[in-house]
């Protein structure tokens, strides 16, 4: 059963024109939106739920909504070019230019702003999908290391542990000159602490 | 060395974190989020099956929601564009809510479960006419169908697709609808109207396939007037056109008959003007005059009969099939401060099934709508529950005598918003019972560290963020240290003044604002705006802070203007004035009097200047200032911007010292043929900028050019003012203007072609960021204009700064005229926008963000950074350092950096922030049909601990390392003692 209605829809998709010329004033803009069942939608819309998408012509000119199957349709349209939005929480969709031709009606013209790539129908998919939260990483010992505290403690412990061993693999006579000096000096000053000064 | 640098580089990388963002679990500690559905036009209960009862909803601001019975929680909704007006609604098979709307031309079905759209279908017709919704159980070809009368055409609609099974075209020019009836268990309709505004004409057409069967028409002396009222299936009753007359016309079989009953005839003294009320009770219709409400009973014939008169603002709901062939409907009177529901039977006025009396807030006004519904109860006898909209626009479920719950969807139309401080805490308050004890606080904190450390339970995890949600800290009714509690206060179109708090959202207070209520030399009043009109310094406490309400009794410029003053804390108004002048500005002055009240200069249509408070000790500040007082008018519709100056006192007839003629200094006008403008926008009078200067790279400095008198306007080709897509590249330009408004000097002037509006703009410190549709690419821009002060650029010769030959000190004056450089760019933006507003800190030393509202109802934080004319595709390495961006074409929209997180402020109109007390942080509240507030902080709090610091963690660090120091002085010791004895 399913696989027939797939193939149903498949042959409606196919066969769909985009703009018709409607009755009255004006033609009518005919579209799909499609969103990827099971594309990262975790936290948001459950997948395929079309009941919250909505779809803007002109900015803000007219709204319509979604059809289970996810058609849309835009109708009594001037002729001239117009830009369609999708607005989905979780997706990222790109604004389309839609251009409806009073000469040759039935002629398709659809692009995608955001990339300029054109369109052969008006099904309109998601460039990406948006995750409005920061993902929490699982507690590390790399986190804790990298926190100031972590760093605090990981500086004092180099100098409790590795300071020693440098003092240590030092030259004895140079050692001994140091403990020299230090003893002559008594308190050390600033003056001995500034580059140069610890020389007289 | 090695080990410094290397604790360098950690560090670096350590800072280098995500930006500004929220993690899954933060959702409402800063912020929170209301959802309205405004003011009900319509309701239509579903309560039939078993499972969850619901009432459907379509409001005045287009939308349609499914609200729970039990609790007014909002199962779904829809909110529909702003043409798209909902005419009509109603349930079909139980399963579907069929809304007709665009004046009867779109007709969709909603599944009611889960909202989501069904089907949809367009009625075309050959004329604009009265829309009309009526669901029949008729069934035709098997399917059940709708009759939709609209655009002069009667469909026969499928409620299973949307399909139209039939439709007669009513082309007659001059017939007007009135009414659709199907007469219960017939399979014919009648449509009735009037011709030419006195003939009466019915339509009787078989209802299976449309066919005409019968038309008949009468020819009426007078002229009739509105709407007719039903009052059974055959008959109607209309008024004419004086109001004067009533008429009651039947139609049995096709065959016209009327009455004309003078309207005086039922009622001892003259009424006036009389208007028919829509209702739907057989056998009764209501007509309403200025004084009274009238019901009146049909006998037989065309036989009137009064049945009651009320004095009372009266409301009448349709009536409600509750058992076969029995209708019942509801009434709802004032008396004081209650209000009494009646549910009475159609067919017997003196009998009530039902009278409650319920106690009722004077501040949410008088009844406006009244919809029933009956339940049946355990001992079988019938139940009514009523759902009442009231004059501020909430909504309310009355059941037994008592209010089930109410919705405050006056905030779903807020017009404008102020903020105000809280009181400060007082030592003798006691507010220490609602602070938690040290254990408590502690216990709080180990609870936090088992978090971080992933060793809580999920019960745990539950605890710390109940904990975390429900801090008392953020809700109490006092001023805290870093600024984030305060009182929105909030202006919405009923006229209903509501204080906000911002901890949680809760409503403080609320107050149906008296001089915005409708009254006999007020009949239209409207809200304008808000201004803080007292805020009294801390030290000061006598006195509560005070807003200031400025409306106007009617839509044009020129009707008078009204005054309110309303006490910040309680809510009480303690001031209300009807002016004598209209009100088309109002400016805040810089300058307070004694008691630190805000003086105000208002504006009126003649161009006099009113200042506001009237007491002898403003007008003195106020003479001092005289010559320092300039301002400005745009006019839309000509072009016209004009600047102006006080002169003198008011010439008129009356002394009124507080009256002062203005003198016209400058104007400038743009040519109409080819100029139209659209947006103005000005600086925020509050904001405060920290330094002129700014440093860039190679240490070189710039001089902003800082003036609170800069002006922004934005023009379009009058082409090109319509809608996208109306006009070709070629014809259709945008120009934007920096104007001073104290000289009128045009600082900078520059042409977009190729572009048009809509055109969103925020102007702060010296530069400018607008957004508009660039037809060229068809995509949407925005663009950035920085202004510079080049009189101050030679300044940055140290020489002459120390020698004294600088003009540094010299003060900013509009004045003397400045040489200014401007630099702007532009690059692409993917959505469209409704709103924008720049975060505001309390000094300015935080760098700024836009906030933008997106055509999606979200809101957008995007760095100032990105809208820097500076940028360059390859930035050199100073100007990498001085965090200069590469410049890309588009502007990034991060997922990450939507302030709105995953939630929708859906119908969003306007972003406000304020600044915290706190430099790091603003608040941002954006509203529409929705509320939402948060904390926002541009460059992270950087002068505050963020809510998720582990004390503990702190605390153990310490206790950790007193302990080491202890063992190893301990273990010291006993070395030394070792060396000693050896």
């Amino acid at each position: 059963m399913a696989p027939i209605a797939r193939l149903l829809l498949l042959a409606l998709l196919s066969t769909a024109l985009t703009i018709s010329s409607g009755s009255g004033d004006g033609y009518t803009i005919n579209g799909r939106v499609k969103i990827p069942q099971g594309l990262g939608t975790k936290g948001f819309a459950l997948p395929g739920k079309t009941s919250n998408v909505k779809v803007i012509l002109n900015g803000g000119q007219i709204v319509t909504y979604l059809r289970p199957d996810g058609y849309f349709l835009f109708q009594n349209i001037p002729a001239g070019t117009h830009l369609i939005e999708v607005a989905a929480i979780g997706y990222f969709f790109s604004p389309v230019r839609v251009d409806v031709s009073a000469r040759n009606p039935g002629k398709v013209q659809a692009a995608l702003t955001e990339n300029r790539r054109g369109l052969s129908e008006l099904v309109l998919e998601p460039l990406r999908d948006e995750q409005y939260y920061e993902i929490r990483e699982p507690f590390s010992i790399m986190s804790v290391v990298k926190s100031p505290m972590g760093l605090m403690v990981g500086f004092m412990l180099v100098v409790v542990f590795l300071m020693p061993k440098l003092v240590e693999n030092m030259d004895p006579e140079e050692m001994r000159r140091a403990q020299e000096e230090m003893r002559n000096q008594g308190v050390p000053s600033l003056a001995s602490l500034l580059p140069g000064g610890g020389r007289n | 060395m090695a080990i410094m640098s290397f604790i360098f580089v950690f560090f670096f990388f350590s800072s280098l974190q995500p930006i500004l963002s929220l993690y899954e679990d933060q959702v409402g500690l800063m912020d929170w989020h209301q959802q309205y559905i405004g003011k009900v036009k319509q309701a239509v209960f579903h309560t039939h099956k078993t499972g969850r009862k619901r009432v459907v909803a379509s409001t005045e601001q287009n939308i349609i929601a499914t609200l729970d019975l039990r609790s007014g929680e909002i199962f779904w909704r829809h909110v529909l564009g702003p043409n798209d007006v909902v005419d009509g609604i109603d349930i079909a098979l139980g399963k579907y809510v069929i809304t007709l709307s665009s004046g009867g031309s779109i007709l969709r079905a909603w599944n009611l479960p889960d909202g989501q759209m069904v089907w949809e279908s367009s009625l075309h017709g050959p004329k604009h006419s009265k829309s009309l919704l009526l669901t029949t159980n008729l069934i035709i070809e098997k399917d059940n169908s709708l009759i939709v009368f609209s655009n002069g055409r009667l469909n026969a609609v499928s409620c299973i697709d949307g399909e139209v099974l039939w439709k007669k075209d009513f082309e007659e020019e001059s017939l007007e609808v009135q009414q659709v009836i199907q007469p219960p268990g017939s399979d014919f309709i009648y449509v009735v109207g009037f011709a030419a505004s006195s003939q009466f004409e019915t339509y009787k057409i078989n209802a299976k396939n449309g066919e005409l069967l019968k038309h008949e028409s009468t020819a009426f002396s007078g002229r009739f007037s509105g709407e007719v009222s039903l009052v059974s299936s055959e008959t109607v009753a209309a008024l004419d056109s004086t109001g004067s007359i009533l008429l009651t016309i039947s139609f049995h079989n096709g065959k016209i008959s009327s009455q004309q009953t003078p309207v005086s005839n039922l009622l001892e003294d003259s009424p006036g003007l009389a208007v028919i009320i829509h209702s739907s009770v057989t056998g009764i219709f209501a007509i309403k005059t200025d004084a009274a409400t009238i019901f009146i009973r049909v006998i037989g014939e065309g036989k009137l009969e009064v049945v009651e008169k009320t004095n009372h603002e009266t409301v009448v709901s349709d009536a409600l099939t509750i058992s076969e062939g029995q209708q019942a409907f509801a009434l709802v009177q004032h008396a004081g401060s209650n209000i009494h529901l009646t549910v009475k039977p159609a067919h017997d006025w003196d009998s009530n099934l039902l009278k409650e009396s319920i106690k009722m807030d004077q501040q949410r006004g008088f009844v406006h709508k009244v919809f029933i519904n009956n339940y049946i109860r355990t001992d079988r006898s019938h139940g009514f529950r009523a759902l009442i909209v009231m004059e501020d626009h909430s909504l309310l479920l009355l059941q037994q005598g008592a209010i089930v719950w109410s919705r405050e969807d006056g905030l779903a139309s807020i017009i404008d918003v102020t903020t105000s401080e809280l009181p400060v805490e007082k030592a003798g308050v006691s507010v220490a019972k609602v602070e938690l004890n040290l254990f408590e606080w502690l216990k709080g904190h180990v609870l936090k560290l088992k978090g971080t450390l992933m060793l809580a339970t999920p019960e745990d995890i539950a605890a710390i963020q109940y904990m975390r949600l429900k801090s008392s800290e953020k809700s109490k009714m006092t001023r805290d240290h870093n600024g984030f509690r305060k009182l929105l206060i909030a202006l919405t179109r009923a006229g209903k003044l509501f204080a906000l708090h911002t901890g949680d959202g809760r409503i403080v207070w609320s107050h149906l604002l008296q001089s915005l209520h409708k009254s006999e030399s007020c009949r239209q009043p409207i809200g304008l705006n808000l201004h803080q009109w007292q805020v009294p310094h801390h030290h000061a406490l006598d006195e509560n802070p005070s807003v200031l309400v400025v409306g106007r009794c009617g839509p044009s410029s020129d009707a008078l203007g009204v005054l309110s003053l309303v006490d910040s804390y309680t809510g009480k108004e303690f001031s209300s004035l009807r002016l004598v002048h209209s009100v088309a500005q109002v400016i805040p002055l810089p300058y307070t009097d004694s008691t630190e009240q805000r003086l105000h200069l208002l504006i009126d249509a003649d161009k006099h200047a009113h200042l506001y408070p009237k007491t002898p000790e403003a007008i003195d500040i106020f003479q001092s200032e005289f010559s320092n007082v300039y301002w400005y008018s745009v006019d839309d519709d000509n072009g016209i911007i004009k600047g102006y100056a006080l002169k003198t006192k008011c010439s008129g007839n009356v002394a009124d010292e507080f009256c002062f003629d203005s003198r016209e200094l400058w104007s400038i006008v743009l040519p109409s043929e080819s100029e139209k403008i659209i947006t103005t926008a000005t600086r925020k009078l509050n904001e405060a900028v920290h330094t002129q200067a700014k440093l860039i790279a190679d240490q070189d400095v710039m001089y902003k050019y800082i003036s609170s008198n800069l002006l922004f306007v934005a023009t379009v080709a009058p082409k090109a003012s319509g809608e996208i897509g109306s006009v070709t590249p070629e014809e259709s330009w945008l120009v934007v203007y920096l104007i001073d408004t104290v000289t009128g000097r045009v600082l900078h002037r520059m042409t977009h072609h190729g572009s048009q509006g809509p055109v969103q703009a925020v102007l702060s410190e010296n530069w400018v960021v607008y957004h508009y549709f660039n037809l060229r690419a068809h995509r949407y821009e925005m663009s950035v204009i920085e202004i510079y002060d080049q009189s101050r650029a030679d300044n940055k010769d140290v020489w002459k700064l120390v020698v004294g030959n600088h003009n540094l000190t010299s003060p900013v004056s509009s004045y003397s005229r400045a040489e200014v450089i401007t630099k702007s760019q532009s690059y692409f933006f993917t959505h469209s926008l409704k709103a924008i507003a720049v975060t505001l800190t309390v000094k300015g030393i935080t760098s700024k963000q836009l906030l933008i509202g997106t055509i999606g109802d979200q809101v957008l934080a995007l760095d100032k950074r990105f809208l820097d004319p500076r940028r360059s595709v390859n930035p050199t390495q100073a100007e990498r350092e001085e965090g200069i961006i590469p410049l890309t074409d588009s502007l990034p929209i991060i997922p990450q950096s939507y302030i709105t997180h995953s939630l929708r402020v859906e119908g969003l109109q306007s972003i406000i922030t304020v600044a915290a007390k706190l430099e790091s942080t603003t608040l941002v509240f954006a509203h529409g049909l929705d509320l939402f507030f948060t904390h926002y902080a541009p460059s992270r709090t950087y002068d505050s601990l963020t809510e998720d610091f582990s004390y503990a963690l702190l605390l153990i660090t310490i206790v950790a390392l007193v302990a080491a120091i202890f063992v190893t002085w301990i273990l010291s010791q006993r070395k030394e003692l070792q060396d000693r004895w050896r």
